[in-house]
């Protein structure tokens, strides 16, 4: 049996009138998509966001693009373990178009201590300029300033760490490590400003002073650095920059962010995941309410179906009928859903969604309490393309339910 | 179709033409314990342009003969031939198709789909068979017209009433330009004035354009309406009177 749609076909007509021959039934499922969508289409936009704010706080104010490494140094952060002509391969990669900023670091494991209680951070030695191109960090100094007001070792720490250790803006904290030579050493810092991001773990485990100070202080000599930390004008030059750097540099460790933390290179592919999960469970069940409907529908017409195939309604059509019906019932909620879902997402894209009065425990991992909802095109496509789906799909059982019967019992059904 | 082009029907011959030949029909039902012969070896031809009216008691088998007369239930045992074409050799899509160019039902209730208008409830056929705007424009007003439903195409069944929604069935039986009409009760849930007016109708279509009425009932007025009244009980022809 062949069966083509022209123009003037009646079929997707009567399908449509058919839906609000029941208004209030219609209504009912149809709301209840539109609010499943609405649910699916914002929670993917938030998410999204949330995931992508998480992303670029961890890119931009905590690993940046690309380290350079000692290939041994990674392995139990050893100080001696050092690129020893840090400071020159970090000039001569500054002439790399695709690099914005190198800043070259010392970073040693050490203790901080406060006159109340110490704990265990990583020290970073920088030069500020040079850092200031490579992380965003001195944006988020909140109190005091980023290496200006002090000028005998002043140390910038993160805001959770000054709690932790009871200090405040000009409180001294006194460091303490095992230098190159492997004697233990101690010095004193002042605190010359706080930082304030969305990872309160990173606060509270690192530290940043001067480069001089640092080396001064662990016998390091002038020039060396245990990493070399690159940013790029365009992530998008990300891995060709990242294979080039490590054949020319055979000899050092050449890692970008996504091997340094691979948990947030797979993050936006978690996020995906997590949402087209979260819709297919959503429109799952929706399908059995789909499927209740229009089986309601099909028991109710018998007797109009057993006419129509009387006059001449192949079953092809019959069946096409109810299944139009159907993903016209399931588009019409979902369209509506998705609209409201996208109207909401980018109404609140310039304000964001402040969850810091439900989610108090957010920062200490990395994620912002603000969420700024993120549109993806592809994303929205990917929702439509399922609600198409799950409407073919829930009109199957009914659609062919309804040709169980031949047209005389049909019309002789009570 | 070629035969189907003209307006009206072949005027009639003379010799007689049969249309509908049925040959010892059986319909057997053993879906109960007992099994119901509810067409009971009936042997019967339908002419060209009859109005005929199939009556007899409730379960009589008035509504499986016309069933099976339609193609719409298939014979325990027997064979229907209409024209040319033995229904029991067609396949169901063909079937469909058959059902869909030769023959206009009418039946008791649930004749039209509750969401089209009177113009387009007509108009459907004619859809399904694929045939072109101005032509279904142009049968569909002059079905209504003929009816006596002109003024009324816009409206949905709703709005009309029953003696009206049955006219308009009439004219959808009647737009695929079919061999007969077969009607199953089309009066019962009228009243006598709609009953008389639906009647006249399908008597004066019958006249001027030849079609060929098959209808079942137990109203004694439509009987009386009927130029050949075939009585049935428990399955068999008791008796088969034409009158004009
Ligand atoms: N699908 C079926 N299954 C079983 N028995 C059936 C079925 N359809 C009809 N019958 C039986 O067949 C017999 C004939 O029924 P039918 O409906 O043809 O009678 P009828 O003359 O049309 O009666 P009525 O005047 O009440 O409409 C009845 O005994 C009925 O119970
Ligand atoms: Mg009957």
């Amino acid at each position: 049996m062949h069966y083509t749609l022209n123009s003037n076909d009646m079929i997707p007509s009567v399908a449509w009138r058919n839906i609000w021959r029941n208004p209030l039934r219609s209504g009912i499922i149809i709301t209840a998509i539109t609010i499943g969508m609405f649910a699916g289409v914002f929670s993917a936009t938030f998410m999204k966001g949330w995931m992508n704010q998480r992303l670029e706080a961890g890119i931009e104010t905590e690993t940046s693009h690309i380290q350079i490494h000692n290939p041994e140094y990674r392995k139990n952060y050893d100080i001696r373990q050092i690129i020893p002509k840090g400071f020159d391969l970090a000039e001569q990669l500054s002439e790399n178009p695709t690099i914005n900023g190198v800043s070259p670091r010392i970073t040693i494991q050490s203790m901080v201590a406060s006159a109340e209680t110490g704990t265990g951070v990583k020290i970073m030695g920088i030069i500020p300029e040079k850092e200031k191109q490579v992380t965003s960090l001195s944006e988020y100094v909140t109190e005091g300033d980023y290496f200006e007001s002090i000028s005998r070792n002043p140390i910038v720490i993160g805001k959770k760490l000054s709690e932790k250790l009871k200090i405040k803006l000009k409180s001294k904290v006194v460091i303490t490590l095992q230098d190159a030579d492997g004697h233990l050493t101690g010095g004193a810092f002042r605190v010359c400003g706080i930082f304030d991001t969305a990872n309160s773990m990173y606060e509270e485990t690192n530290v940043f002073v001067r480069y001089q100070d640092l080396a001064r202080l662990s016998m390091l000599s002038e020039g060396v650095a245990h990493e070399i930390i690159i940013h790029l004008h365009d992530q998008n030059d990300l891995n060709s920059t990242t294979l080039a750097l490590r054949e020319q540099h055979s000899g050092l460790e050449v890692l970008n962010w996504k091997e340094l933390t691979p948990e947030l290179g797979y993050l936006n592919e978690i996020g995906n995941l997590y949402t087209y999960i979260f819709v297919i469970i959503i429109l799952l069940s929706l399908g059995f309410g789909i499927v209740n409907t229009m089986l309601m529908v099909v028991m109710e017409r018998v007797k109009e179906i057993g006419m129509l195939m009387a006059i001449g309604m192949g079953k092809l059509r019959v069946f096409l009928m109810l299944m139009f019906e159907t993903i016209l019932l399931t588009l019409t909620g979902g369209t509506i859903g998705i609209m409201l879902g996208l109207g909401a997402s980018l109404a609140l894209q310039q304000n964001g969604i402040n969850l810091s009065n439900w989610a108090q425990g957010l920062e200490d991992f990395g994620y912002s309490s603000i969420v700024y909802p993120v549109v993806e095109v592809q994303m929205v496509v990917v929702i439509v393309i399922l609600v198409i789906l799950t409407g073919i799909l829930a009109s199957l059982y009914p659609a062919r339910k309804a040709l169980k019967y031949n047209p005389a019992d049909a019309i002789r059904t009570e | 179709m070629g035969t189907h082009n003209h307006q009206t029907i072949q005027p009639h011959n003379h010799t007689a033409m049969t249309i509908i030949e049925i040959k010892e029909l059986f319909k057997t039902y053993n879906d109960s314990e007992v099994e119901v012969h509810a067409v009971n070896g009936v042997d019967l031809n339908i002419e060209e342009g009859e109005f005929t009216a199939i009556v007899g008691p409730s379960g009589s088998g008035k509504t499986t003969l016309l069933n099976m007369l339609g193609g719409l239930d298939q014979p325990t045992s027997g064979n229907i031939r209409i024209d040319d074409t033995d229904l029991g050799k067609l396949k169901s899509s063909q079937l469909i198709d058959f059902r869909m160019k030769n023959i206009g039902f009418v039946f008791q209730s649930y004749n039209l789909i509750p969401v089209l208008t009177a113009k387009e409830n007509v108009e459907f056929v004619m859809h399904l068979q694929g045939r072109p705007k101005k032509e279904r424009e142009a049968r569909t007003m002059q079905l209504l017209e003929a009816v006596g439903l002109k003024g009324r195409e816009d409206s949905r069944p709703s709005k009309l009433s029953g003696g009206q929604q049955q006219r308009v069935a009439v004219a959808r039986a009647l737009a695929s330009k079919p061999k007969f009409v077969l009607a199953d009760e089309p009066t019962a849930n009228l009243d006598s004035k709609s009953t008389e007016n639906l009647l006249n109708i399908m008597e004066e279509l019958n006249k001027q354009e030849k079609i060929t009425f098959i209808f079942s009932t137990h109203d004694q007025r439509v009987v009386n309406k009927a130029h050949r009244v075939i009585t049935l009980e428990d399955g068999k022809i008791i008796s088969d009177n034409r009158k004009k």
